[in-house]
């Protein structure tokens, strides 16, 4: 936001680019559970652009971004963020963007030693090499700590008039927004990528595991988001709605999974995936029931559907003892 | 004024910003002064794709809500 501003006073007509890559964390997520529903439900990178007055194109890269996320040549951060490769890829896409819409050049909001794993001094030139971009990729707010590029030899943009922040402290971003007149200061640190989230990682992990390969569709990337994931053996795993909110959403998924509700009482519906045994139908319709309002009750019904086959169960819930923590993904 | 032509997008169950993506897509595919009628089941669309219009020149015609199906028509802009 304030990159593009801080260009954008220098005369240079801007527009921003957004890359979808499944795992942002955007409205739909709030949208899904239902105790967020007051909060507003905006597209953050549509909000920003607004503000600016700029173009915003959204790109659809869910497709190319399982091969960065897959195979990361510079590896991992702290959980499943391959965030090196992930700006390389995504420089290398505006690249490509400027290329075929005529645009000079590429700025981004990076500052030196920002994060940890992407934005330090050598990581700069990395990102700007084997993304292609080189010397048309600027970044207005720490340029002066950095080599000359294109856009300034050849005085599109005034060095001068940009900015040489670097390390952890927001103080100077913040000091330059009020400048700016922004009053909202759209999302400092991370938290906008599911990647750099731990709980969510652990999911991750765990499906590739489950399928002995590390692949995943945009439908697995949604599901991770959403509901309580257990894992009682290591051929199936349940997910569990905790809320209303996650039952509508799941219901949208009942056709492609095994599902398990109760029936005589209130209760979440579970999507079940993988191939269960006589035995293991039972253990899911206890946990089923556990997670239901009948979890005190003596018996509690619960239904199973399988590609319109219906089978009940009558049960007692699990304890919350019996469900060990080894079961939560 | 050349004849309007109306389209019809279907981005039911998808989860935002698909929606807006494939109002994207198609819009760029029609012509100035066009209509696009879209329904979705994501309530975010309400606020994004309004949002995504208004940056990109393009007209809300109405935004309904009929019992969580959302249909917006929208005029193609420049
Ligand atoms: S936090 Fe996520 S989106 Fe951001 S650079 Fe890292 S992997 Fe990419």
């Amino acid at each position: 936001m304030l990159a593009t501003k801080a260009i954008m006073e220098q005369g240079v007509h801007v527009e921003g680019i957004n890359f979808f890559t499944g795992f942002c964390v955007e409205g739909h997520t709030h949208a899904i559970r239902k105790k967020d529903k007051a909060k507003p439900k905006r597209n953050n990178s549509l909000w920003v652009a607004e503000q600016l007055g700029i173009k915003l194109h959204i790109i659809d890269v869910i497709e190319e971004y399982k091969n960065v996320l897959i195979n990361p040549q510079h590896g991992y951060g702290a959980n499943l963020n391959p965030c090196l490769d992930c700006k390389v890829f995504m420089v290398q896409k505006a690249q490509q963007w400027i290329e075929e819409n005529d645009f000079d050049f590429i700025i981004t909001g990076e500052v030196i030693g920002q994060r940890p794993m992407s934005q330090r001094k050598d990581t700069m030139p990395v990102i700007a090499r084997e993304s292609g971009a080189n010397e048309r990729l600027l970044r207005p707010l720490c340029a002066k700590n950095l080599p000359e590029t294109l856009p300034e030899k050849e005085g599109w943009v005034n060095r001068e008039e940009l900015y040489d922040f670097s390390g952890r402290t927001r103080k100077p971003q913040m000091a330059l927004a009020e400048q700016f007149g922004f009053t909202e200061y759209a999302q400092p640190a991370g938290g906008c990528c599911f990647l750099t989230d731990k709980s969510y990682s652990d999911k991750l992990v765990d499906l590739w595991t489950a399928r002995g390969k590390k692949e995943y569709e945009l439908d697995d990337v949604m599901l991770l988001k959403v509901g309580r994931h257990l894992r009682p053996k290591a051929h199936f795993k349940m997910i569990i709605a905790r809320e209303e909110g996650e039952n509508n959403f799941l219901q949208g998924y009942k056709n492609m999974f095994q599902t398990m509700t109760t029936v005589s009482h209130p209760g979440p519906l579970v999507l079940i995936d993988g191939t269960l045994s006589e035995q293991d139908c039972w253990l899911a319709a206890q946990i089923t029931a556990r997670y239901s309002q009948g979890r005190e009750a003596e018996q509690v019904e619960v239904k199973m559907t399988q590609q319109g086959e219906e089978k009940s169960f009558l049960v007692t819930p699990l304890s919350s003892e019996e469900i060990p923590k080894e079961w939560h993904v | 004024m050349a004849c309007m032509n109306k389209q019809f997008l279907d981005a039911r169950r998808l989860l935002c910003p698909m929606p807006v993506i494939r109002v994207q897509d198609k819009i760029k595919t029609m012509a100035l002064g066009d209509q696009l009628e879209v329904v979705c089941t994501d309530p975010g669309v309400m606020q994004d794709i309004p949002a995504w219009c208004r940056i990109n020149g393009h007209q809300i015609l109405s935004a309904n809500n009929n019992a969580g199906e959302f249909t917006i028509n929208i005029i193609v802009g420049d």
